[in-house]
């Protein structure tokens, strides 16, 4: 038996860092179903979940797989999935009553080149917006891009925390390329990593109003067995928790559905700048490509161009503001990801008329190169 | 007051139903509601902490039995109560978890997961009120509506072939399957007791009328429809599973077909890995 937290230094790769997070995080329930290019979290996870009495289950398919992890999450316990694009799709009606019922999961999708089959074994950066928009209906959730074996490690956790306190889905949101990379990650000592507890009810179970928001807009939330008796469904509901097919109802719930994430941007947005300062151009990247972007700015440099990184920790919500703020300043924007153009139309719709916004994009199967980000910086500016 | 109140009936299940959510949306001659009293007098039976009970429904009619019932439950998406279920069976197998739900939901777009809960034993409970047909949606044929019946979507009638749901359970190592009618329902309550105390996936079909959306296209009148659960009904237990098909002109078969015991998921996952 291993302990929780396997403190010390590591080479793995990104997939097996990912499940060491979950693990260090205070996930005890993992539903899986396999898939390449994210099977090795699933095979982590099943070695590891009885370290901690933890329970894992392979499911039948996606859907069940996502569909168990809000069951079991209802029982108090924090719980996680992991797959790749044509699991994702599967899991997109899920997503919504996760949503909709504001049942705190993780969900990791290590990105593999698409639509459909596509290809099973190479990274890619395309199901982005899917992250976004995947499930039907108006939504907010929180996506998070790592970079590097460690940060799957790091971030992870952030995952856990965030969706414990906003009762959200968090994706996680890998590529095969960091899902596979080995490096070395740092597992810190079990008392320095922060983690967050689910915030339960208080008062009296007879008047207790299972959607009544608390602090920040969440509503606490109980665990089958607390004696609250709640009702919970993927139907529009009150306060109490009870179906209303009302305008007004649905107005209010989404509202505060929205709210919750877009009240409290500056405490969910994460990014990283780098050599932004003084930039005239502004490359806008995340997860794999960021690796190149660092790269590219390096070069750009050296040849006296003055380009500067931010990097989206996460993702969605996306970091609106920072984007509007720095197009006032800049010459213009260069999105690096491994897409035919997703998060560079959500630059481009920020950045308006103030600065123009470039893609330098990939159909899929391979990283994008710095000599790529370098061609079009000289091209187009 | 406190005279009035004392003398005041009360319903016998009332603690067990979100009073203030009546009236509840199934039409008159419905059976879901009859199934549903049945499940809630078996729990009570059952003398059971009501703590320690959750109920997941998935959508349609009989779906909609979690958002009355006065315990931790949960109306979840189309044809996914199962996984839901196991989700909360596994994270926490202190709790007695009961599905509640339609066959359009449980054997059409959640078939897949039945077979896999009942391969695995999960230890749960699974009540398909079958009633023929997608109620919900308006009266479109169902992996259940017998063949040549007519239906929103078969209005020359049904060219397919239905579903024998015991004969399925037990296939898919089901390790309790019963069968009864809406009218049985003393039946139905033992049924149900014996099912929530089963260690294991326990399985009951529960034949049940709908008026408006089957018997109107099959001018089947709803008194006729519970005459023929009555009359062309035969209780055979241990009857043969794959001789359970459904033909009310040669005789439905009732009873319980399948009660053996084998050890769950859960208890195996503790033994297999935790304890290891």
């Amino acid at each position: 038996m291993e302990p929780k937290v396997l403190t010390g230094e590591h080479f793995i790769n990104g997939d097996i860092a990912c499940a060491e997070g979950a693990i260090a995080a205070g996930c005890t329930f993992f539903g899986a179903y396999p898939i390449t290019p994210a099977t090795e979290v699933a095979e982590r996870m099943s070695e590891r979940l009885p370290d901690v009495c933890g329970i894992f289950i392979q499911m039948e398919d996606e859907i069940a797989a996502m569909t168990s992890i809000l069951g079991a999450a209802w029982t108090g316990v924090k719980t996680m999935t992991a797959t790749s694009g044509p699991g994702f799709s599967l899991m997109m009606e899920t997503v919504g009553l996760a949503v909709v019922t504001e049942t705190p999961c993780v969900v990791v999708n290590v990105q593999r080149g698409g639509p459909s089959t596509g290809l099973p074994t190479m990274g890619a950066q395309a199901d982005m917006m899917q992250a976004k928009w995947g499930s039907h209906g108006d939504y907010e959730i929180i996506a998070i891009a790592p970079s590097s074996p460690q940060e799957m490690f790091d971030l992870t956790i952030e995952a856990f925390n965030l969706s414990e306190k906003y009762r959200v889905p968090v994706f996680i949101m890998s590529d095969e390329v960091v899902g596979h990379m080995s490096e070395k990650v740092l597992i810190p000592e079990a008392k320095e990593i922060k983690t967050v507890a689910r915030i339960k009810p208080k008062g009296r179970k007879d008047q207790f109003k299972p959607y009544q928001p608390g602090e920040n807009g969440v509503p606490p939330m109980p665990a089958i067995g607390d004696g609250y008796n709640v009702h919970v469904t993927g139907l529009t509901h009150d306060e109490q928790g009870y179906p209303v097919m009302s305008v007004d109802t649905q107005k209010d719930m989404m509202n505060r559905l929205l709210s919750k994430i877009r009240d409290n941007l500056d405490d969910i947005i994460r990014t990283e700048e780098y050599l932004l300062d003084d930039a005239d151009i502004v490359i806008v990247s995340y997860g794999v490509s960021a690796r190149t972007a660092f790269t590219a700015v390096d070069m750009a440099r050296q040849m006296g161009i003055r380009v500067g990184l931010l990097r989206l920790i996460t993702v969605w919500p996306f970091p609106e503001e920072m984007i509007r703020d720095l197009s006032k300043r800049v010459k213009g924007f260069v999105t690096v990801e491994i897409n035919m153009g997703q998060i560079s139309r959500e630059v481009q719709r920020c950045a308006g008329a103030n600065a123009p916004s470039y893609l330098v994009g990939h159909a899929g199967g391979t990283v994008i190169t710095p000599d790529e980000v370098i061609h079009l910086i000289k091209e187009a500016f | 007051m406190a005279k009035a109140k004392a003398n005041q009936k009360v319903h016998p299940l009332e603690e067990l139903i979100r009073t203030e959510r009546l009236p509840h949306i199934w039409c008159s001659g419905c059976g879901v509601g009859t199934v549903f009293s049945a499940c809630l007098a078996a729990i009570q039976e059952t003398g059971i902490d009501h703590k320690k009970f959750s109920m997941v429904s998935g959508i349609g009619c009989s779906g909609r039995g979690a958002g009355y019932v006065k315990l931790d439950s949960f109306h979840t998406t189309h044809g996914r109560s199962i996984p839901f279920a196991t989700g909360i069976k596994m994270a926490n197998p202190s709790l007695n978890v009961i599905v509640f739900s339609g066959d359009g939901d449980l054997f059409a777009i959640g078939g897949n997961h039945f077979i896999h809960a009942a391969r695995r034993n999960m230890d749960i409970t699974v009540i398909c009120i079958n009633n023929f047909i997608y109620g919900m949606t308006g009266g479109q044929v169902a992996a259940t509506t017998p063949h040549m019946d007519r239906s929103a979507t078969t209005p020359y009638g049904n060219p397919e072939m239905p579903f024998n749901l015991p004969l399925m359970a037990y296939a898919s190592g089901a390790t309790y399957v019963a069968r009864w009618t809406m009218i049985h329902s003393r039946d139905l309550t033992d049924s149900f007791v014996e099912a929530i105390n089963h260690r294991g996936f326990s399985f009951i079909e529960v034949l049940s009328p709908c008026p408006i959306n089957y018997g109107r296209r099959n001018k089947i009148k709803s008194l006729d429809m519970l005459k023929l659960f009555a009359d062309n009904t035969i209780i055979k237990n241990n009857a043969d599973p794959a001789e359970l098909d459904i033909d009310f002109k040669k005789g439905v078969v009732l009873g319980k077909f399948v009660d053996i015991d084998k050890p769950t998921p859960d208890e195996n996952y503790e033994k297999v890995c935790m304890m290891r």
